[in-house]
């Protein structure tokens, strides 16, 4: 018998008829047709799977899915607000920060977890909190390039 | 792949909700086009000869069908449609093929759509590799462009009853030069008409002084679609009544299936099981209850007839019997031999190293009513189409090969197992099906790059020049073995070819990234430095002192003087190296600062300066960034990327214990392309790789004294390099 997890995805409440154990990542390939996650190792080890729960950067590969019960799931379809691009997006196309861009999404809601945790980063800090993310393009100079700048905008918008 | 201008029409096959949501057939989508220009050009017979003689291993080389290369049209609202073979992975076309048309054409960037690697749609094309995107198709490119602009300027010459001479263009309006207010638009002239043309590639391009596109640094035109999650690769494909396929693999490369039983995994709900000889697979709707079903198939393997590991494989590759080829030669070597006052032999070895694309293989196939149409992800559309109707016994025409947006190749891609397995599956369940390959089957099932083992035999003469130069690469190939240096007496011998007779290696072996150049670079380059450091000359001054090439003598002194190199000999232990080389007609030189900590044996790379003489560059911009992708890249295949390997088990199954370079790893890079006046387009993806296990040795050397011969430079290879040397 298929479970039933109500959860909020990308702002709209969803409610998903499936076994609660599978893994988030195929339940949002498959199931909800969002394929903006990617699937690049299933161990947690490359990032790609990434989205943001309760605005936490989490590895979709490696959560079931009744893990997201009652919280808030944002895929890298869902970060834009509006029509109104995120400012790490911005970013990431004003730097070309991304060459095969199946790294990206991951990459990018990565970022936005961090940049929450670190409004002002030094570039070392960027680097240390995008290490276990993996892109084999080598597009790492220009992502953190990206993100430092992301920093600076979202600075700027939201005066603290 | 289909990336639409801002301003063309919108929907097709990117928008719809299925796969195969609008997807016209070449027929069908001429006609719709119904009244326009439309402009196929034929590869002159030396450029094609160019391109298939490029070395680069694949199963099935595509026979060219059909008798043009390069397509366009111009449609009646003057939005000009280009249709490529080529593909987009990372690389940049889907920028710079549209911005060479956009100069030739004399439009705005905003009108141009392309649309790439569809073999229903587009021109046949031999695969996108050998960074030949630019230098050799580019050609024929942009004389598709310029042939449609003489229609347009006839055409607009008859309009405006002037002489062509009199008109100018631009952004797709043709104006009279001596009255501004008579103009008319690429539009206006193709309306109502159909104009086909059909010609060799004879055109005049424009030169560099009057390019006013080609040249300016653009950002990349599938950003948006790619930081949205709206970029499609052949995983992310859907129709209805999918079956997502789970495949068996063996234990280990070699071994084959005794026998399998699969009667716990058909007693899931919803799943289908696929035996046919050399392929079982589990299927369902979902794909990762496919997975779990696979897990309760019991089989049993005879084990891998293999008993090589990765360290007993050089040996085996050294003594190998297989007839040498003469690369190059000049002189005599045991004329030199005997002039040498100092001797200097060493062996260089590199192990396998693996792919690694963020993207696994992946592949939907629709076989249906003497039909197929797959979604790939491939390199090599027209190769994979060939596959699929050979596997499936179709007349080639029967076979469609779409590839979306590729997740990364880097020659990794040149095969298309998952698309054969993903259409046989289909065939045999008689719905669509796709095969995404797990991490594991993507190590298990790469074209490795192959280990190879390089000798050379070298040594001085008494004016401290190299007085001959005896090389032997085996099994790397001996692409970017060019010794470039002024060496009377020298010998060149391949053996073996890049990937060697058949069952010479343990895995499959394929072009990776350069294929075979970053092994002899790493090779020449560190016996290069070796022998000035004997020499006790600085190693860019012992370089410069016996350099027969202007311009790799060029790159050579930009490189020392954006540096701002102080001359030293080596070990100097300021940690510097050098290495130069040459590749797909481009030249590069790179300069690295390394740290090296002795009691980890850990090597941090600081800083790297790359220039690249490439000819004439389309985009600036995608050229840095395919350089900064190399450096980076390279990274990994000098320190820390490699197969441990036995009996045909790999130790390495995904990225767990594969190590990427990573974020932390990557040091302050600065690149600079050098303006090469009026030269034509050379290779911009490949060269940029090719130097950096080199200079990174020559760093090592340079900050240690001690010489690291194998690749990758792993903390253990240089803490036992260390205490060998101590």
């Amino acid at each position: 018998m298929p479970d039933t997890i109500d959860f909020n995805l990308n702002g709209q409440p969803v409610r998903v008829s499936a076994e609660a154990g599978r893994d988030l990542l195929w339940v949002l390939r498959t199931d909800l047709g969002l394929t903006g996650p990617k699937y690049g190792c299933g161990i947690s080890q490359c990032g790609a799977c990434t989205v943001l729960v309760d605005g936490r950067a989490i590895r979709s590969c490696s959560v079931p899915l009744k893990s997201v019960k009652g919280k808030s799931v944002v895929t890298i379809e869902g970060l834009a607000a509006e029509g109104r691009l995120h400012p790490v997006q911005e970013a990431f196309i004003a730097h070309d920060a991304l060459q095969c861009g199946f790294c990206t999404s991951g990459m990018i809601m990565t970022a936005c977890d961090f940049l929450r945790k670190h409004p002002k980063p030094t570039r070392d800090q960027v680097i240390a909190g995008m290490d276990d993310n993996l892109c084999r393009c080598g597009a790492h100079v220009r992502i953190v390039d990206a993100i430092m700048e992301a920093a600076s905008a979202m600075a700027g918008r939201t005066p603290s | 792949m289909t990336l639409r201008s801002k301003q063309g029409p919108q929907g097709g096959p990117a928008s719809g909700k299925w796969a195969d949501a609008d997807l016209p057939t070449r027929r069908e989508f001429l006609r719709r086009f119904g009244t326009g220009l439309l402009v196929w050009v034929v590869l002159r017979d030396t450029a094609g000869a160019e391109e298939s003689e490029a070395a680069h291993p694949v199963k099935v080389r595509p026979k060219p069908e059909g008798d043009f290369n390069a397509f366009l049209s111009i449609g009646e609202d003057g939005h000009v449609t280009c249709f490529t073979g080529k593909i987009e992975m990372g690389q940049g076309p889907v920028t710079s093929l549209p911005q060479m048309l956009a100069e030739e054409l004399d439009v705005s960037m905003d009108d141009v759509s392309i649309v790439m690697g569809d073999t229903e749609l587009c021109p046949f094309d031999q695969g996108t590799w050998g960074s030949m995107t630019t230098s050799v198709f580019g050609k024929v490119w942009r004389a598709a462009a310029a042939e449609a602009r003489a229609v347009l300027m006839d055409l607009a010459a008859a309009s405006l009853q002037v002489p062509v001479s009199q008109l100018t263009a631009r952004d797709g309006v043709v104006t009279d030069s001596k009255d501004a207010t008579r103009k008319v638009t690429y539009g206006q002239l193709t309306q109502g008409r159909r104009i086909e043309r059909r010609v060799s590639v004879n055109s005049d391009l424009k030169a560099p002084g009057q390019f006013r596109v080609i040249g300016k640094p653009l950002l990349r035109r599938d950003s948006r679609d790619k930081v949205t999650g709206k970029a499609k690769y052949a995983g992310d494909m859907r129709l209805p009544g999918m079956l997502y396929a789970s495949i068996l693999r063996p234990p280990a490369s070699g071994a084959t299936l005794r026998s399998a039983d699969t009667s716990a995994a058909r007693k899931i709900d919803g799943v289908v099981v696929v035996e046919q000889p050399g392929l079982v697979a589990v299927l369902h709707e979902l794909p990762d209850v496919a997975a779990d079903a696979l897990g309760k198939v019991k089989a049993e393997f005879e084990p891998s007839p293999s008993r090589l590991d990765d360290k007993t494989i050089y040996a085996h590759l050294q003594k190998a019997e297989v007839e040498p080829r003469i690369s190059t030669q000049g002189g005599d070597i045991s004329t030199g031999a005997a002039r040498a006052v100092r001797r200097h032999d060493a062996t260089y070895l590199g192990g396998y190293v693996a792919h690694a694309a963020m993207e696994t293989h992946a592949a939907l196939a629709h076989v249906e009513g003497g039909k197929a149409t797959v979604w790939a992800s491939t390199q090599n559309p027209f190769g994979a189409r060939e596959e699929i109707a050979n596997e499936l016994g179709l007349p080639i025409p029967s076979v469609r090969v779409i590839t979306p947006f590729v997740g990364g190749g880097f020659g990794g891609k040149s095969f298309n197992l998952q698309a054969v397995e993903a259409a046989r599956l289909s065939k045999a369940t008689g719905r669509p099906v796709q095969v995404m390959w797990t991490r594991e089957e993507e190590f298990f099932n790469d074209t490795f790059r192959p280990a190879s083992v390089i000798n050379i035999k070298s040594g001085l003469d008494a004016d401290g020049r190299i007085a001959f130069w005896d090389y032997e690469v085996r099994f790397a190939g001996d692409r970017a073995s060019e010794r470039l240096y002024d060496i009377p007496d020298h010998r060149t011998l391949a053996v073996g070819g890049f990937s060697g007779p058949p069952g010479i290696h343990p895995f499959q072996v394929g072009a990776w990234r350069a294929p075979g150049s970053s092994n002899n670079a790493f090779a020449r380059e560190s016996h290069v430095d070796q022998l000035a450091s004997i020499a006790g000359i600085d190693p860019i001054e012992f370089r410069l002192r016996q350099l027969k090439d202007a311009r790799m003598e060029r790159v050579l002194k930009a490189a020392a003087e954006k540096w701002g190199w102080t001359p030293g000999k080596s070990p100097s232990r300021r940690g510097l190296g050098i290495a130069c080389g040459a590749d797909a007609g481009s030249y590069v030189a790179a300069i690295a600062e390394v740290g090296v900590e002795p009691k980890s044996g850990i090597i941090t790379v600081k800083r790297v300066l790359w220039v690249q003489e490439m000819g004439l560059v389309i985009n600036p911009a995608g050229a840095k960034i395919q350089m900064e992708g190399g450096i980076t890249m390279g990274l990994g295949y000098a320190l820390s990327e490699e197969m441990h390997f036995k009996d045909g088990v790999l130790r390495e199954t995904n990225f767990d214990t594969y190590g990427l370079p990573r974020f932390s790893q990557v040091p302050r890079i600065e690149t600079v392309i050098l303006d090469a006046g009026d030269s034509p387009s050379y290779g911009g993806g490949e060269p940029a790789i090719i130097l950096t296990g080199a200079v990174i040795a020559n760093a090592v050397h340079d900050a240690t004294g001690v010489r690291l011969l194998e690749l990758p430079m792993s903390p253990d290879r240089v803490l036992a390099a260390i205490a060998a040397k101590a």
